[in-house]
C-alpha cells in the first residue's frame, strides 16, 4: 500500500475540486498566479473526463481580483469542458470583483450565479436533471 | 497668557500700559458687573429681534453661559473651552432654525455691550480707556470669530450628515417577492449617487439573494452619458453576480438622449413602466399572480 506524497507544507491548498453526484465543485481559495491557473485548468478538465461530470461549478467567492488572464482561463475551462460534455457555471463573484471586472471590460461570457446553491440549481436546469436544492424556478437569468 | 493678579491701584493710576496687566482688571470688572451686563445683553438681543425662536428664559440662560465663557476666554486667552461650548450651543440651536447672522449678531452685541460698559467706566481717563480697548478689542474679535466659525462648522457638519441621510434614503432597495428586488430612483442621478446606487444594488443582490432586480427610473429627470454608462456597467456587474436587471420607466426624453449619445442599451432588459417590469420579473422567476374569480369568492 502506497501513500501519496503529502503536499509540501509551504504550499497551502489553493484550489479544491470535489465531486458531487454528476457535478464537480471547484473552489478557488486564494488568488492564483498564471501558472497555478493553468494547472487548475488542466486538472479540472482532466477531472471532467475522469469523473464523467455533466456540470461544473467554479466558486470564486474568495477572489477579490480577476485579471484578463484569469477570466480568459475561466472561459477556456468552460469551452473545453463543454467539449467534454460538462456545463460550467461561475458562482460567488463578489460585488467589488463584479464591478472591477466590468470596469476593466472583462466579459466572462459565461453563465454566472450568486452562490453554490444557485449554481447547482442552474446546472440542474441546464442539464435537465432534477433540481438539487435551490429555488424551483432555477437557471440563470435570461439576457 | 498669564493671569496676573488684579491690582486696582496700579491700573487706576494709569501706570500699566500693557494688555497683559489690563486684561485681568477688565475681567474683574466684567465679573463684578456680571448680573447687570448680561441682563443688558439679553435685553439687547430681544430688542434686536434676534433668537426669536427661543424663549426669553432660554435666551437669558444661554446668555449667561456665553457671558461666563466670554470672560473666561478674556482671562485665560484660551478659546478651546469656548469652542467646545459654541459647538455644543450650535448643536442645540441649529435644529431650531437659528441663522448664522443671528449668532454673529448676538456675539457682536455682547462685544458692544461690554465695550460700552468700559467706556462708562474709563471715560474720565481717555488714555487709559484707549489702552483698555487695545487689550480688549483683539480678544473680543478672536472670541467673535471663534463663535461664528464654530457655528458655521457645526452647521456644515449637520448639512453633511443630512446629505448622507438623504443619499442613504434616496436609493432604497426593497424586496417585493422572494428573490425579486426593486430600486426606485427619484431625483437627479449624479456621479456620486450613481456610484451609491451600484453599491446598494450589488450589496442588495447578495444580501437578499436576488435573482431579478427592477430598477425604476421614472423619477429621474435626466441622465448624461457618464451616468448611463455607469448604469450599463452596474447591469453587467449584477449579471456577473447572477442577477438580471430590468430597467423601467425610461422617460421619452431620456430614451432619446440615450439613443442620441449612443449608449449601447441593447444588452439591457427594459420595460416601459414599473408595473410591466414587475410582471416581467415575476414571469422570469416563475411567479404567477392570479385574481380570485367571482365564483370562487
Amino acid at each position: 500500500m502506497t501513500f501519496a506524497e503529502p503536499d509540501p507544507p509551504q504550499e497551502p491548498l489553493r484550489v479544491s475540486i470535489l465531486s458531487q453526484g454528476s457535478y464537480l465543485i471547484a473552489s478557488i481559495h486564494t488568488a492564483l498566479n498564471d501558472s497555478q491557473l493553468t494547472r487548475f485548468q488542466r486538472d479540472l478538465i482532466d477531472r471532467i473526463g475522469r469523473d464523467r461530470a455533466r456540470g461544473v461549478v467554479i466558486d470564486v467567492a474568495a477572489l477579490d481580483v480577476l485579471d484578463s488572464f484569469g477570466s480568459r482561463t475561466l472561459r477556456d475551462i468552460a469551452r473545453a469542458g463543454r467539449l467534454r460534455g460538462a456545463v460550467t457555471v461561475i458562482v460567488g463573484i463578489a460585488p467589488d470583483l463584479a464591478l472591477s471586472m466590468v470596469r476593466l471590460g472583462l466579459d466572462l461570457d459565461l453563465p454566472t450565479a450568486l452562490d453554490l446553491e444557485e449554481g447547482l440549481a442552474h446546472l440542474a436546469a441546464a442539464t435537465g436533471a432534477g433540481v438539487v436544492g435551490g429555488a424551483a424556478a432555477a437557471g440563470t437569468v435570461p439576457r | 497668557m498669564t493671569t496676573s493678579t488684579t491690582s486696582d491701584g496700579r491700573s487706576a493710576t494709569g501706570e500699566a500700559d500693557d494688555g497683559q496687566l489690563l486684561l485681568p482688571e477688565l475681567v474683574a470688572h466684567l465679573r463684578e458687573n456680571r448680573t447687570a451686563l448680561r441682563r443688558e445683553w439679553a435685553n439687547r438681543i430681544t430688542d434686536a429681534d434676534l433668537l426669536t425662536s427661543m424663549t426669553p428664559q432660554e435666551v437669558f440662560s444661554e446668555a449667561t453661559s456665553v457671558y461666563d465663557n466670554y470672560v473666561g476666554v478674556l482671562e485665560t486667552g484660551s478659546v478651546e473651552a469656548l469652542q467646545d461650548y459654541a459647538r455644543d450651543l450650535s448643536e442645540r440651536i441649529i435644529p431650531r432654525g437659528v441663522e448664522t447672522e443671528e449668532v454673529v449678531g448676538i456675539v457682536l452685541l455682547l462685544r458692544d455691550v461690554l465695550a460700552r460698559s468700559l467706556f462708562e467706566k474709563y471715560h474720565q481717563d481717555f488714555g487709559l480707556l484707549n489702552r483698555v480697548l487695545d487689550a480688549y478689542e483683539p480678544a473680543a474679535n478672536r472670541i467673535a470669530n471663534t463663535v461664528a466659525v464654530s457655528f458655521v462648522q457645526e452647521r456644515e457638519r449637520v448639512i453633511r450628515q443630512q446629505q448622507e441621510a438623504i443619499r442613504e434614503l434616496s436609493t432604497p432597495v426593497l424586496q417585493v417577492r422572494e428573490r425579486l428586488l426593486i430600486l426606485p430612483i427619484i431625483g437627479v442621478l449624479d456621479g456620486q449617487r450613481a456610484q451609491q446606487l451600484t453599491e446598494q444594488l450589488l450589496g442588495g443582490i447578495r444580501r437578499h439573494r436576488a435573482k431579478v432586480v427592477v430598477v425604476d427610473v421614472t423619477g429621474v429627470p435626466e441622465v448624461d452619458a457618464a451616468v448611463a454608462n455607469h448604469l450599463v456597467q452596474t447591469v453587467d456587474a449584477s449579471r456577473l453576480m447572477g442577477a438580471g436587471v430590468i430597467i423601467t420607466g425610461l422617460s421619452s426624453e431620456i430614451a432619446q438622449t440615450l439613443v442620441r449619445i449612443g449608449v449601447d442599451l441593447t444588452k439591457m432588459n427594459t420595460v416601459g413602466d414599473l408595473q410591466g417590469g414587475i410582471e416581467e420579473a415575476e414571469r422570469l422567476l416563475g411567479f404567477k399572480v392570479t385574481r380570485p374569480t367571482d365564483d370562487l369568492r
